[in-house]
């Protein structure tokens, strides 16, 4: 019963643009982010900020970038793996080349750098579409790897070939290296993930938003309205790569610590895929949900037999998530194509109108 | 257009003329590789045609095909009692794929039934080597495996049997097209399938048809891939190499497939050979992504695709 | 739908001159001849029919109008201005708007956010503003709802303001995709078989909307139309089309008359 919009009125558009219209939903949002802030660095252990948490964000985070290009702009990609490593290894460079240039500037700069390569891997994008476009996407998630792998100039020479994120400090504080504690990494990653998602929102529900869901939906009708295609989808892939810039950079930065390509290969896109597929295409909420589903979901699979008392070989199991990965995408685009976040969606619609079903 | 030449052209012509015997091992062995691609390609193109879904699974459905033919025989089945439960089970995977996820997903956008194609291939993946185990399994089937002395080339007498058996393969696809009336009815529902249901095509039935030759031919594609590098994991992912060569070739042409296979096979190993050590190496793995990304700007539609009027 | 600048209403079209000359416009896909040395004029404020049977070649005059398709020979003369090639985004820009024969509405968009679309030529703060959804970014895109409103108002579609295209009834589709070519503020609109596959009463709402449209905001209209009544009812004129060449121009009363509209295109006369 505590869930009603009745007697809130909208008197503007201003009003009834917020992303948030309903009073409830706002208060909700910002309990979740002052308990995410305040309670969870003193509640959560080690391993559930470490080995839960961050990685999910940071996922969330690339899975934000690849449902702006996929899920908004219409554009598929399985180049998201690839756009991450150009994250990764920009971050690496810069701040191995500037060890004095400040962290989050490092992460934003690697950003912009992997935007730059989606963009020239975006150029295709003007005379393909669909399917043919995920094969050129595929070029770049191929090519950039084997770069990253044999042109020692990227991780500075080293016999191993392994990249390792160096401590850095803000404002006194250590944010990564080994030094670095789960609690701070967490927040930091939370910020980035956080902010991400508000400026996702901002673009999906601006001019930007609207071009880029009307190249999806229709192409030539948008163009015959006066979008301008080329510069549109260019944007999308610019932004979208940045996402995963920064993601990749975080991965790095705040979660392995030091990695190889492999850490970035074409299952990681894939996983990226999944994410959005199942959280739902073109919703911002659905990168959030869908990421923290498919990280969570390995982690209850890997613990559910020993709840039962049943034990599994690894690879098995291993065998079985992939199984069950694919069986959930096909059943989501079969039976909620909006995936989870229009299931949350239904749900708050029934929470509305609760006790009354009509 | 000189510097493109120097660059890409005379070294090719200069290791011909040099390295005449050499330079033939290369583009044969490029060949065999150019006929798996051509094969993995060819079952694209069939599903594409008949039912307009790209079916990313093909190189899946290969690895799983394999993967069982290498478990039977390995259960002690003789290998045409393998081979043949094999045949069974990729019909029984085509029906079951339109009986369960196709069928749901008609009138669909063409990107959600890809994307479905996508959990196909990974339910594929999870579901053959949860069957039978994901070691490198060594597949046999009785080939001689002798070199042979061609014109001072040395050929494998396999890759010469596989490559035969492919060609063999490819010529009762076109017969099967051409001249039998499920293959008519074929080509009736790519063309159109309004159309073709209208005139009482069974639409269902084809579409399990297209699927279970694509089975087959991945079973082919498989057998021949298995017998030479082992059947593994990562025939799934040698399997994407299909994409370019359907970017090449055209969606919508077997001819296509195949000549596009053989160029990326042979290309993607004469780049190897002649670029390969000046940069790092292992360039086969991007080589044909992105000799297709720059033939994408010269001819959308392919080497034997047709054109894309767009209308509003 | 601009306010501020009210058009002529009651000027007689006429009288006023052309905003739009095409000159002996061919085109052609492959040997296959659409439009065959058509030439005629669209005056500023009238409500120009383009007629003919099926295959006339008359949708295929709009996308060469819009810059969709790009004419083999012949020149198009808009406000003055002989063009040379141009992209469809740059006729949109240059205040041409149009609605689709098979409608091509953004499905998955509301109607709201479809309506704002036909506002982007006029929408100017980059996406770093957009990004922070602050200040001037914000301003914009609150002036431009509030005129998306009006629109909305004007088409009497307030209720299904937040309802996904792709759940309205085709009718309905219809008026949204008038909507967004309307929310551009066009000078020149294009319409692409308004009332196909409506009933009477929707067909009425549409013959109304159009009427106003053209009285109230001064709107040239130039629309292709299958249904006679409503043709020779509300426009001005009328061109016919038939195998991709022009066979009549002028009143409706004129081209009714006209022997060679009533062979080719209405095939027997009925009397």
């Amino acid at each position: 019963m505590l869930y009603r919009e009745t007697g809130q009125f909208k008197t503007s558009y201003a009003a009834d643009q917020a992303i948030f219209p309903i009073f409830q939903d706002r208060i909700f949002l910002f309990a979740l982010i002052a308990f995410a802030y305040l309670a969870v660095p003193l509640l959560a252990s080690e391993y559930m900020l470490q080995a839960v948490l961050i990685p999910m964000m940071i996922f969330s985070i690339a899975a934000l970038g690849l449902n702006i290009l996929t899920g908004y702009a219409g554009q598929l990609s399985l180049g998201t793996g690839a756009f991450m490593a150009m994250g990764a290894y920009s971050a690496y460079k810069l701040t191995t080349g500037f060890p004095e240039l400040n962290i989050i500037v490092v992460f934003v700069l690697s950003g912009v750098a992997a935007a730059l390569v989606g963009i020239v891997f975006g150029l295709p994008s003007l005379r393909i579409k669909g399917f043919y476009l995920a094969v050129a996407t595929l070029a770049a998630q191929f090519f950039l790897v084997w770069m990253f792998n044999r042109v020692p100039w990227w991780y500075n020479y080293h016999s191993s070939g392994t990249i390792t994120a160096p401590p850095r400090e803000f404002a006194g504080i250590m944010l990564t290296g080994p030094t670095a504690t789960a609690e701070t990494r967490y927040l930091l990653v939370l910020s980035f993930c956080i902010v991400g998602g508000l400026i996702a929102k901002n673009l999906v529900r601006s001019r930007i938003g609207r071009h880029w869901m009307a190249i999806r939906d229709m192409d030539i009708a948008a163009e015959i309205i006066g979008i301008r295609l080329l510069p549109n989808k260019l944007l999308a892939f610019a932004i979208s790569s940045f996402y995963c810039g920064v993601a990749g950079a975080l991965l790095l930065f705040s979660y392995l610590g030091s990695a190889e390509t492999e850490a970035f290969d074409i299952f990681v896109s894939f996983d990226v895929l999944f994410m959005i597929i199942i959280g739902g295409l073109g919703s911002i909420l659905g990168a959030y949900l869908g990421a923290a589903f498919i990280w969570l979901l390995p982690i209850f699979l890997t613990n559910a037999p020993q709840l039962v008392g049943l034990s599994m070989p690894v690879d098995l199991q291993k065998h079985l998530e992939v199984m069950i990965f694919g069986s959930l995408i096909i059943v989501f685009l079969i039976f909620e194509p909006a995936g989870l976040a229009r299931l949350w969606q239904i749900g708050k619609e029934k929470l509305r109108r609760w006790p009354f079903p009509y | 257009m000189e510097f493109l030449e120097s660059v890409t052209i005379t070294p090719f012509v200069q290791i011909a003329a040099d390295f005449p015997v050499f330079f033939g091992e290369v583009v044969f062995n490029g060949l065999l590789t150019g006929v798996l691609y051509s094969l993995v390609a060819l079952g694209f193109v069939l599903i594409f045609k008949a039912s307009g879904v790209f079916n990313f699974a093909q190189g899946a459905m290969v690895l799983f095909a394999a993967l069982t033919l290498v478990g039977l025989i390995e259960l002690g089945l003789p290998v045409w009692l393998g081979f043949i439960i094999t045949v069974g089970a990729m019909v029984a995977l085509a029906y079951l794929v339109e009986l369960l996820v196709l069928r749901h997903l008609i009138n669909q956008p063409d990107i959600i039934l890809f994307m479905s194609t996508i959990g196909l291939t990974f339910f594929l993946e999870g579901f053959g080597e949860t069957l039978w185990g994901s070691n490198v399994k060594k597949l046999d089937i009785g080939v001689p495996d002798v070199p042979l002395d061609i014109a001072g080339m040395l050929v494998n007498s396999f890759d010469l049997i596989a490559a035969l058996a492919c060609a063999l393969l490819v010529a009762g696809l076109a017969f099967f097209f051409q001249y039998t009336p499920t293959g008519r009815a074929l080509r009736a529902v790519a063309d159109d399938h309004q159309a073709a249901l209208a005139v009482g095509i069974p639409l269902k039935k084809i579409w399990i048809i297209v699927w279970s030759v694509a089975g087959i031919v991945a079973l082919v594609a498989g057998i021949v891939w298995g017998a030479k590098s082992g059947v593994q994991f990562s025939l799934s992912l040698i399997a994407l190499k299909a994409l370019p060569v359907l970017i090449l070739g055209g969606f919508t042409s077997v001819p296509g497939a195949i000549v596009g296979g053989l160029i990326i096979g042979v290309g993607e190993k004469i780049a190897e050979v002649y670029w390969g050590p000046a940069v790092g190496g292992a360039i086969e793995n991007w080589f044909a992504y992105v000799l297709a990304l720059a033939f994408l700007f010269v001819r959308p539609q392919g080497l034997f695709g047709e054109r894309i009027i767009e209308r509003v | 739908m601009n306010q501020a600048a009210p058009a002529d209403t009651d000027a007689d079209p006429a009288a006023s001159g052309p905003i739009l000359n095409l000159n002996r416009i061919s085109l052609a896909f492959g040997g296959v001849t659409v439009l065959d040395d058509v030439s005629f004029d669209i005056r500023e404020g009238e409500i120009r029919a383009i007629i003919g049977p099926n295959g006339a070649g008359k949708s295929s005059m709009l996308n060469v109008i819009n810059g969709f398709y790009h004419p083999d020979d012949g020149t198009i003369t808009y406000k003055g201005e002989t063009r040379a090639r141009m992209r469809p985004d740059q006729a949109a820009r240059q205040g041409i708007a149009r609605t689709f024969q098979n409608i091509a509405l953004f499905r998955g968009m509301s109607t709201l956010d479809n309506i704002m679309t036909g506002r982007n030529t006029m929408m100017r703060r980059n996406f770093l503003w957009q990004a922070l959804y602050l200040g001037p970014a914000r301003r914009e895109e609150l002036e431009h709802r509030a005129h998306v409103e009006r629109v909305i108002e004007f088409l009497e579609i307030e209720a299904i303001r937040r309802v996904p295209v792709g759940r309205l009834p085709y009718g309905l589709q219809k008026r949204v995709e008038l909507g967004r070519a309307l929310a551009a503020e066009p000078d020149l609109l294009l319409l692409d078989e308004p009332m196909a596959g409506m009933n009477a009463e929707e067909k009425e709402d549409m013959c109304r909307f159009v009427l106003d449209v053209n009285d109230e905001f001064g709107t040239t209209i130039a629309l292709i139309e299958h249904d006679m009544g409503v043709v020779m009812d509300i426009s001005d004129r009328v061109v016919v089309l038939d195998y991709g060449r022009l066979i009549a121009d002028g009143s409706p009363d004129e081209v009714r008359g006209n022997e060679e509209v009533i062979n080719a295109y209405l095939g027997v006369v009925h009397d």
